[in-house]
């Protein structure tokens, strides 16, 4: 293992491979059905300001 | 068991810090020798005189005493650190304030890494570890992870804080700019590190919320990423375990490549996501209502994570780094431009619908200059990135400006606004104490900037220009010590400017102890009270 394969796997693969998951993060991001998902985790700031929620799962179930 | 376990290793610790403090080789690691010892035998009586006694039920609700404790750290590190940088201002332009009988300790050399490591480290350090603590609590609806492994966090941030500060002051550096601690201390820190990873992961992990919001990606990329780099730039063989001196284990460009890719990345994670990670809770806690678009934070975070990395190389133009690489950090320096563009609107989008708490919400007016300066030093940082015009910029004053514009516009401001939301809620009050102290704050803090930003600019500029001026046989017009004096109405001009933010952010402190000390009536009772 020395530099130049190092550099070899890092200007092809590894590059291609970050590429597709940064482009796939944000095509994931604009997929149908994501806008209910996206405003629900945008108001969770708004829910538990004072106590942590109750020690159950219910909660997670109903919702998911 | 566990009590008896700690007993025993606080005992070993401060046995071994003495023995470290005989055999001491420098003044400095005997001085952190003693201070590990002191610290150690505390705990060992503290442990000792509490052991066996009766352990009080586990508490269930939010965990915000260290939080507490960590506004006043913020506060006060704030205040140490503005304090010695509008010192070290004027030591500048009056070079007789660099005292005869305080060489080797007071002097610009010593004053500036205690400067730079007090504001970022402390002041902003303790700003994230409060805030994060604080944030994912409240939007994993789940208590903090671990008991008390948050007040080792805090406590143990704190002691890397003193032990690199004094550390400076002693001339314990390995001269690497923002990493300037030494191995004992670099290791210290590691393992305060690891615990806090291990809090913040462990809340997150056993969460009550399907999601995980959005600060608490950046906050987590934050850790992650500072674990990394410091891991990385730190890599040195002690000269001896009994001394503060050590050998990196790079050298030449790689080492110089490996601390622009740590320095780099400080501004890019520490300074810049981590307290995204409050602008996404705080701005939309305090407009009251959630942030513009949810989509543009995801892709903001992920742009961010996969540009800022490459952008350290933009510090080593025109020196024995390659060309390519150089380039490399210029473009996505470049590039970067435009994810800190959208956070910057995401950020001041959270408040349509709502821009007339601007007018009668100081604290709303704090939050969205500090997005402006991100948006401003985000838009000059690229330009300064660029081959051509970091010829002009780079070793000027310009370089200290755009830092300064960065750190105290959206850095600071951001902190202030976060810290006047904490404080009422943090101690049970219905309000801040005052809000005209924080208009007054706003302002003196905001005039305070512009006249330290405009002054480096100028001065800056001027700077490098005289540097490359040439006459018409092609020899060097102005001598070093030509700059020098022309800087002097600038430096003055800049130090006045430290002191208008000190003099806010000392409003800020009165108007906190007040809020949080003074014998006001709670909230809580003053609500009972009122029904």
């Amino acid at each position: 293992m020395n530099y130049h394969i190092f550099r070899e796997i890092a200007d092809s693969w590894v590059l291609l491979a970050m590429f597709v998951f940064f482009v796939g993060a944000i095509v994931f991001a604009f997929r149908p059905g994501s806008r209910t998902v996206h405003n629900e985790a945008a108001s969770v700031l708004f829910r538990h300001e004072d106590a942590p929620a109750p020690d159950t799962n219910v909660d997670l179930e109903a919702r998911t | 068991m566990w009590d008896w376990i700690k007993i025993v290793v606080l005992g070993v610790v401060a046995l071994a810090a003495a023995v470290a403090a005989n055999f001491a080789r420098d003044l400095a690691y005997q001085v952190h020798a003693l201070i590990v010892m002191a610290v150690a035998a505390g705990l060992f009586i503290w442990s000792v005189r509490r052991a066996g006694e009766p352990k009080s039920a586990p508490e269930t609700g939010y965990m915000d005493g260290v939080v507490r404790y960590g506004v006043i750290a913020t506060t006060f590190w704030g205040l140490a650190g503005f304090l010695v940088g509008t010192f070290i201002a004027f030591q500048l332009a009056f070079p007789a304030l660099n005292f005869e009988f305080l060489q080797g300790f007071g002097n610009f050399g010593r004053l500036r890494p205690l400067h730079t490591s007090a504001v970022i480290f402390a002041f902003g350090g303790n700003a994230l570890i409060a805030t994060s603590f604080y944030i994912v609590q409240r939007t994993s609806a789940a208590r903090l992870w671990g008991g008390n492994l948050a007040w080792f966090v805090f406590w143990g941030y704190n002691l890397f804080i003193v032990l690199a500060a004094t550390g400076y002051l002693m001339g314990a550096t390995q001269s690497k700019e923002y990493a300037e601690p030494e191995w004992y201390v670099d290791l210290w820190l590691t393992v305060v590190w690891v615990a806090y990873l291990l809090v913040f992961l462990g809340t997150i992990i056993k969460r009550k919320e399907p999601h995980i919001y959005v600060a608490n990606w950046f906050f987590l990329s934050f850790i992650v990423t500072i674990a990394m780099l410091h891991i990385v730039n730190n890599l040195v063989v002690p000269v001896s375990i009994f001394g503060s001196r050590s050998v990196q284990v790079m050298s030449g460009v790689q080492d110089a490549m490996t601390q622009w890719w740590y320095g780099h990345n400080a501004v890019g994670f520490f300074l810049t996501a981590g307290f995204l990670g409050m602008m996404y809770y705080f701005v939309p806690k305090q407009a009251e209502r959630p942030v513009y678009s949810y989509k543009l934070s995801i892709i903001h975070f992920w742009a961010l994570i996969f540009l800022y990395i490459w952008a350290g190389p933009h510090h080593l133009h025109y020196t024995a780094l390659p060309d390519w690489a150089s380039t490399l950090g210029m473009v996505f320096s470049i590039v970067l431009w435009m994810p800190s563009w959208g956070g910057m609107i995401n950020g001041l989008m959270t408040l349509s619908g709502a821009w007339d708490k601007l007018r009668t919400d100081p604290i709303i007016r704090m939050m969205v200059i500090s997005i402006g300066f991100y948006g401003m030093s985000t838009f000059e940082g690229p330009m300064m990135s660029i081959r051509a015009v970091n010829a002009l910029s780079h070793y000027t004053d310009w370089t200290i400006g755009h830092v300064h514009s960065g750190a105290l516009g959206w850095n600071g401001m951001i902190t202030f606004g976060a810290l006047y939301f904490l404080t009422p809620r943090l101690w049970g009050r219905a309000s801040l104490y005052s809000l005209r102290m924080v208009s007054w704050h706003f302002w003196l803090a905001t005039i305070g900037i512009v006249l330290y930003a405009a002054s480096m600019w100028v001065t800056g500029i001027m700077e490098g220009l005289m540097w490359r001026e040439v006459d018409a046989n092609g020899f060097l017009v102005n001598s070093f010590a030509d700059t020098v004096a022309a800087k002097f109405p600038m430096y003055v001009l800049r130090g006045t400017g430290g002191i208008l933010y000190l003099a806010g952010a000392l409003i800020m402190a009165y108007n906190l102890w007040m809020t949080a000390f003074s014998k006001r009536v709670p909230a809580a009772a003053a609500v009972a009270a009122a029904e």
